[in-house]
């Protein structure tokens, strides 16, 4: 349309995020939204409920607290090993997310331990189907963050990432730190709130 | 910091082998090109809007006179739900995100969207959630519990079949394909629009389906969890709707409410937008109030979250509760006043060429008043004990969804199928349909106000003659036939003009936005070369001069046909989300399988799910996996080079 010719080069900024990150922040938001919706069901029913809630008293913090512990434990070795690539360091990578899964799974199967240990199923009554469908949306997306990490430890493994590139392993950081913040919000919710009433 | 000279003529040949879909099956199924996803995703949800009309025409016909035997009430129950959630799910939102899939590049000026094959999958779950929900009709269970569902008669002792599993797996196969296309356009937005297209210089259509998916990417997940909990209660004998067990009723109503009073936005706000741009291109002169416009249309998305209560103040919920959300629900019509007074002071300044798409759009914002005002009405809570649950609520559900939905669709297709085709649509064949659509319409659903009022409920299959509804519905079952030879002559339209219709060329309305720059149809790679941006109208700037909106004195003019070419690979810039600065070149990715398979993998599972076919669900979900595996691969442990 115009005629002026375009005669100045192009500066290229250079900083700022990749589409790709940008992915992973809104994906992180809907699942965020997810979870809050789950809360709010868990609250609204508590709040609604006219008999105990939970049915036999407040959940057990034995294994629950510990766990919750492992969990944290986790995603700070993954951000230890994410310095660490930072830094071109590769064996520190590797090494922290290796904790990193070890905790993680350690995390699933303590887990799989509390839910047996519960004295409701998950058919008796509200509270006992709130309690495992949120546990198990959280498991599920522990589990997801699993399988992330053991990819990442594969590409790790054969170099894929360097200093100034590495996108993959921020992104699924951003998961594993999101899954274990979550968690602290699922784990307020059903284990100390009713203690707070 | 890169510096990039430009290039005086760019290797044609060169982009349109890198950006052109292989010939063959695999090019049809692996081709991540946005414009022909945005194609498929108009053609599909057209093909459910005639499907979802067939069924509204079945159900019109059993409520033409009183005590008719055409179908059973269990068959009629099955239609207005089909009805119902195949014009709301899989027309109203796919079809205008089959516009913003096809526009938005050719209107930011980037070669494609941020995730092409995120697009894809969305494409194809989007298609195979539509396959699924209609098996279960194919095998005479379709969802027969209206389309918000309430609990307790979705629960299995009242609805003992599988018609809420379908319903409950459907919406969440279908709420993947919605929420990862709302992240996509909220990518694209930030990151794919050329050098210089600031914030302040965003078409209005960008401003509503970015307000929209952001809106889907929070309010979906409630949807997704009320859904889940309904598929476990019916399936696995859990408790969340049952109020004997400790669980509520209404927990499904506030779970789908606020999912489902956002989700009104998000099928109303693009077609907003697409209209702000067809105001402006008929009337010959820039949109009124353009940042008003742009911030109302983000208003309207957050305010949408603060009023689902107003679909439930006949449950007995306390009073200051209800005075609330009736408030919020009275302040939300300001935002789209603001709109609608912005188009109307554009129509009066300007000087409107009587095109079909710009009838279309005046009698949109006729509809939208009309529709507006019912919806005011009934967010008072008296006024809504009165009509609440009937078919006062369908006529202004129907006046807001076709009026602001249909007719802006309607004449986006006539204003825009000519930049997909190459080819012009009818305008004498449009007159016609524009208004056999109009009469029919009116003659229609605004008798349904009038039955409403008389105490007619929504969703009786019959009713006796004593009632004295006979001669409402007699007018209302003419009118919605008048309606369907009006969308009749529109799809016929379709047809003559890709066999007929004139050639269009780069810009037949003389339009000033981007997407009119390059031939109809647009090439592979869209555009030549990536424009620089200095105004919100580039292709007005030579009438306007320094007077063109978005211009900032002193910066120049915008560069459509002079800039740099990007041409080694698929490329395109990426740019800073306010200021829209280059920041970096982006590979994008290469057409791929992997979104195909994926889709059909969740189909699998979907069927194994709802059929209790566990082995099935349990393949499909290794499949899922596999998939994202290979999708995820680094490209460069495949082939050895580095990127």
């Amino acid at each position: 349309m115009t005629s002026v010719a375009y005669d100045r080069t192009i500066q290229l900024g250079g900083e700022g995020r990749a589409p790709g990150w940008w992915a992973m922040v809104w994906t992180i938001a809907t699942e965020a939204a997810l979870f809050g919706f789950l809360l709010f069901s868990f609250f609204y029913l508590g709040s609604q409920s006219r008999s105990a809630w939970p049915p036999d008293g407040p959940l057990k913090l034995t294994l629950s607290l510990p766990n919750t512990i492992l969990l944290i434990l986790s995603s700070i070795a993954y951000m230890w090993g994410e310095r660490g690539i930072r830094a071109g360091n590769q064996e520190r990578l590797r090494l922290g997310l290796f904790i990193a899964f070890i905790l993680g799974l350690a995390f699933i199967i303590i887990q799989g331990i509390e839910w047996s240990k519960q004295p409701f199923g998950a058919g008796d009554g509200a509270f006992g189907s709130l309690f495992y469908t949120i546990t198990g949306f959280h498991g599920a997306h522990v589990i997801i963050g699993l399988c992330m990490n053991v990819l990442v430890q594969i590409w790790a493994a054969r170099g894929t990432f360097t200093r100034e590139s590495h996108l993959a392993l921020t992104n699924a950081g951003m998961y594993w730190h999101f899954v274990d913040i979550v968690w602290l919000f699922v784990f307020s919710s059903l284990y100390i709130s009713p203690r707070l009433g | 910091m890169a510096t990039l000279a430009p290039i005086a003529t760019a290797p044609l040949e060169r982009l349109h082998d890198t950006w052109e879909a292989r010939p063959g099956l695999y090019g049809i199924l692996a081709t991540v090109d946005h414009k022909t996803i945005g194609k498929r995703y108009l053609v599909t949800s057209l093909i459910f809007l005639v499907l979802g009309g067939i069924e509204a025409l079945i159900m019109r016909a059993q409520l033409t006179h009183a005590n008719a035997h055409l179908l059973s009430p269990g068959a009629y129950d099955q239609l207005f739900t089909m009805h119902g959630i195949t014009m709301i799910f899989w027309y109203a939102s796919p079809v205008l995100s089959g516009f913003s899939n096809y526009i938005w590049p050719l209107m930011l000026g980037s070669r494609d969207m941020a995730y092409p094959r995120v697009n894809a999958l969305s494409y194809w779950t989007f298609l195979a959630s539509g396959i699924f929900i209609y098996t279960a009709l194919c095998i005479g269970q379709a969802p027969n519990a209206g389309w918000f569902a309430y609990a307790p008669m979705t629960l299995r002792p009242f609805d003992p079949g599988l018609n809420m599993d379908f319903y409950a797996l459907g919406l969440i196969f279908l709420t993947v394909s919605t929420t990862i296309g709302a992240i996509n356009f909220i990518g694209t937005v930030m990151k794919m629009r050329a050098p210089g297209m600031s914030l302040n210089r965003l078409p209005i259509f960008v401003y509503g389906t970015m307000t929209a998916s952001f809106a889907a990417v929070f309010s979906l997940p409630a949807l997704t969890v009320a859904t889940t909990y309904l598929y476990f209660e019916r399936h696995f004998h859990m408790h969340f709707f049952d109020a004997a067990q400790g669980g509520s009723p209404l927990l499904w109503q506030h779970l789908f409410w606020m999912f489902g009073h956002p989700w009104v936005y998000i099928i109303v706000l693009p077609a907003m937008g697409m209209v702000s741009e067809m105001v402006p291109t008929f009337c010959r002169r820039p949109l009124v109030a353009y940042p008003y416009v742009a911030m109302s249309t983000i208003a309207t998305g957050i305010i949408g979250f603060g009023v689902w209560v107003h679909h439930m103040f006949a449950t007995g919920l306390p009073g200051v509760s209800m005075s609330f959300f009736s408030g919020a629900s009275i302040i939300i019509a300001i935002p789209s006043a603001i709109a609608v007074f912005a188009w109307i002071a554009t129509m009066w300044l300007g000087t409107p060429v009587w095109k079909t798409p710009m009838m279309f759009v005046a009698g949109f914002v006729v509809r939208f008043v009309i529709g507006g005002v019912s919806g005011v009405v009934t967010a008072a809570v008296p006024f809504d004990w009165q009509v609440t649950d009937t078919y006062f609520v369908v006529a202004h559900i129907h006046y807001v969804l076709i009026g602001i939905n249909v007719f802006p669709v309607v004449a986006a297709f006539y204003y825009w199928m000519p930049k997909m085709t190459g080819r012009m649509m009818s305008e004498t064949l449009g007159k016609w349909n524009f208004w056999t659509m109009f009469i029919g319409f009116n003659l229609g659903f605004f008798p349904m106000h009038i039955s409403g009022l008389l105490g007619m409920p929504r969703r009786v299959y019959t009713y006796p003659a004593s009632a004295g509804w006979g001669s409402v519905n007699l007018i209302t079952t003419i009118g919605s036939a008048v309606f369907a030879v009006g969308v009749l002559l529109f799809v016929i339209n379709i047809f003559v003009s890709l066999r007929r219709g004139a050639f269009a060329g780069s810009n037949p309305w003389h339009a000033g936005t981007l997407e009119w720059a390059m031939e109809s149809p647009p090439p592979p790679y869209n555009f030549a070369v990536i424009p620089i941006i200095r105004s919100r109208l580039p292709l007005w700037e030579d009438q306007l001069g320094d007077e063109t909106p978005g211009m900032i004195p002193g910066e120049g003019h915008s560069h459509v046909s002079e800039g740099v070419v990007l041409a080694e690979g698929r490329e395109t810039f990426g740019t800073s989300p306010l200021e829209a600065h280059p920041l970096h070149v982006l590979h994008m990715p290469e057409d791929s399988m992997f979104p195909f398979l994926l889709a059909v993998a969740m189909l699998g599972t979907a069927y194994g799910l709802v059929f209790s076919l566990w082995w099935l669900a349990i393949l499909g979900g290794i499949g899922m996996l596999a998939c994202l595996i290979g999708w995820l691969w680094p490209r460069h442990l495949v082939t050895g080079e580095r990127a």
